[in-house]
């Protein structure tokens, strides 16, 4: 983390800018991607069943093969890489909002609210977010906004903790106490002073905890209990080819390799903002 | 000292009750279960006699009470498939995660402290910019996928299917499973080792070391890595719960008929007597786990006894 000093002086490192370009990318084939390919990404083709890729002894009829019901995997895999992004930053934001307000509140409710959250922290820190989801997905039927809910609760224990010390430092600060002696209201001071003062805190939690919320989608996805057949994702499509891994490999190796690669893309981004934004908040992981 | 051991456990135990608490909750306003064990064209008083039985006819209070009294005496429900109390079930199974857990566990500290000595040793050289690469990779590397990967490459080259039951009794097909699973805590433990420990050699007590004409390597050794090595005891304490997480995934990977298969199985055929169980069981292991590391600093850490 701190080898990078001379690049920090010089600019981005290489890493860094090969990943936002990878990040662009996979941004621009979540988008428009589907437009790649004629074929639908339910369409069946029993005639086309698990054709493999060009250089493989496939055609160009489906670039990267087809599954098991002939559906054309290069429109499958824009589909899912459309969901999985979807998911990751929807879900992202929701834990960002809600544990950033649930931090903020606690720091400056004080009292029981505080105790409250602390409490729920640290019983959210004592389950894996992913036991937690596989409990309420026993329980309840699957459904795609159940799942974004979900997905979203990751990582909110982690915002609140970090905004309520941050929020409990900025309160000290001197500005505060002098804008409170000019007579502004609480809600102006934390509004147009405390929270322009802590954002960066979560701005640079957002860019670590993104990857995790990918690999989560992705987990769950593939364990057959996240997104739901028709709809797909890369993980719900790496479930879906699991069973082939040793004929039809492209089916599990080419979404798997599209979700490392994008959790590494977005890893190193963020790695790299924290040091640049904040330095004191490295925390190890 | 007695003050901060009765304010760890106090909250352990509460936690524990809040978890206990929600779960319950949870399970109360999912359906009714009455409805839902009876025969589906059960006649209404079929369905109030199941009420009965099961004591949703009681107030709330009356059923938390109870229910938080049967887990007080080791009554913890019955699989609605297979009929047997889950406790028996989760007992079956959990040898096979302690096995898999532990090599796991062994593995990514060992090579996790050797990477980490090693980059910090070599500061700003290639091996260290080497080990750091490595710590990124295995942090993003999901681990479902380098299972298959890792299966895959064993059945390609060497011929032997590690994704089977039959697997797990040789050495290769338990390593393949515990390596997937504990490659990415391997990657953040060396590059927390890392960082602990160029931190340490710049404190005082290694230049005074230094001027009492020490060797290099016994400084090294014998000083930076045992004061280094004490925050890495919360990071083990803390990787406990990525460890569940990812035996769940890996399991189900490599066909390993542990816990976490279970409870992906639980989910998918919704047994929830079992699935609630191993929820509580999970949450008792890691608030268990963090009051023992809590606990475990006053042992290592003299700082912490002198407060």
């Amino acid at each position: 983390m701190d080898t990078n000093t001379q690049n920090r002086r010089s600019g981005m490192p290489m890493a860094v800018r090969l990943a936002l370009i990878f990040i662009a990318l996979f941004v621009l084939f979540a988008l428009f991607g589907q437009w790649l390919s004629p074929h639908e990404f339910r369409a069946t083709s029993l005639f086309d069943r698990l054709k493999p890729p060009v250089g493989f002894g496939g055609t160009w009829e489906y670039p990267l093969g087809t599954d098991a019901r002939g559906r054309d995997l290069l429109v499958r895999l824009a589909v899912g890489a459309q969901i999985t992004l979807i998911v990751a930053v929807v879900g992202t934001l929701i834990g960002a909002v809600l544990g950033s307000l649930l931090g903020i509140l606690a720091a400056a409710r004080r009292g029981f609210a505080e105790t409250l959250v602390v409490g729920a922290v640290d019983v959210q820190a004592s389950l894996p977010i992913i036991v937690v989801a596989l409990f309420v997905l026993a329980m309840f039927d699957s459904s795609f906004t159940l799942f974004l809910l979900l997905i979203g609760l990751s990582g909110w224990e982690v915002y609140a903790r970090l905004m309520r010390g941050a929020v409990l430092t900025a309160k000290e600060q001197g500005y505060v106490t002098a804008v409170r002696a000019l007579g502004a209201s609480p809600y102006r001071i934390y509004l147009r002073h405390i929270l322009p003062n802590v954002i960066s805190v979560g701005l640079v939690q957002f860019t670590v905890n993104l990857p995790l919320t990918v690999l989560l989608e992705t987990a769950l996805s593939f364990l057959g209990l996240g997104v739901q057949s028709p709809l797909t994702s890369l993980g719900q499509i790496m479930s879906e080819g699991r069973d082939r891994l040793l004929t039809s490999w492209w089916l599990t190796l080419f979404p798997g390799v599209i979700i490392f690669l994008l959790a590494l893309s977005i890893s190193l981004v963020g790695d790299w903002v924290r040091d640049k934004f904040d330095p004191t908040l490295r925390t190890e992981n | 000292m007695i003050g901060f051991i009765f304010s760890k456990v106090a909250r352990a135990v509460i936690t524990l009750l809040v978890t206990v608490t929600l779960v319950f909750i949870f399970i109360r306003f999912s359906g009714d279960p009455a409805a839902a064990l009876a025969p589906p064209d059960a006649p209404q008083e079929v369905i109030d006699q199941y009420r009965r039985a099961l004591g949703l006819d009681q107030p709330f209070w009356v059923q938390y009470t109870g229910y938080l009294n049967r887990l007080a005496h080791g009554d913890f429900g019955y699989s609605i498939h297979s009929g047997r109390p889950s406790l028996q079930i989760f007992l079956d199974r959990l040898p096979a995660t302690l096995r898999l857990g532990g090599i796991a566990l062994v593995i990514s500290l060992v090579a996790g402290l050797g990477l980490g000595a090693v980059a910090a040793l070599n500061r700003g050289r290639p091996v260290d910019r080497a080990v750091m690469g490595f710590s990124v990779f295995a942090f993003a590397m999901p681990n479902f996928l380098f299972g298959l990967v890792v299966i895959l490459t064993g059945s390609l080259m060497f011929q032997v299917y590690l994704g089977g039951q039959g697997a797990s009794g040789s050495i290769f097909g338990v390593v393949a499973p515990a390596l997937t699973l504990g490659l990415a805590s391997m990657g953040s433990y060396a590059r927390f080792t890392r960082s602990s420990l160029l931190e340490t050699i710049n404190k005082p007590f290694m230049l005074a070391a230094e001027a009492r004409g020490i060797p290099y390597k016994r400084r090294l050794l014998r000083h930076a890595l045992p004061n280094a090595a004490i925050p890495l005891v919360t990071l083990v304490g803390l990787s406990l719960g990525s460890l569940i997480a990812g035996s769940v995934v890996t399991e189900q990977v490599f066909a390993w008929p542990g816990v976490g298969q279970l409870l992906v199985r639980s989910v998918a055929t919704r047994d929830i007597a079992t699935v609630q169980f191993l929820v509580l069981a999970i949450a008792a292991t890691m608030v268990i786990a963090n009051l023992i590391v809590d606990l475990l600093y006053l042992v290592i850490d003299p700082r912490i006894r002198a407060r």
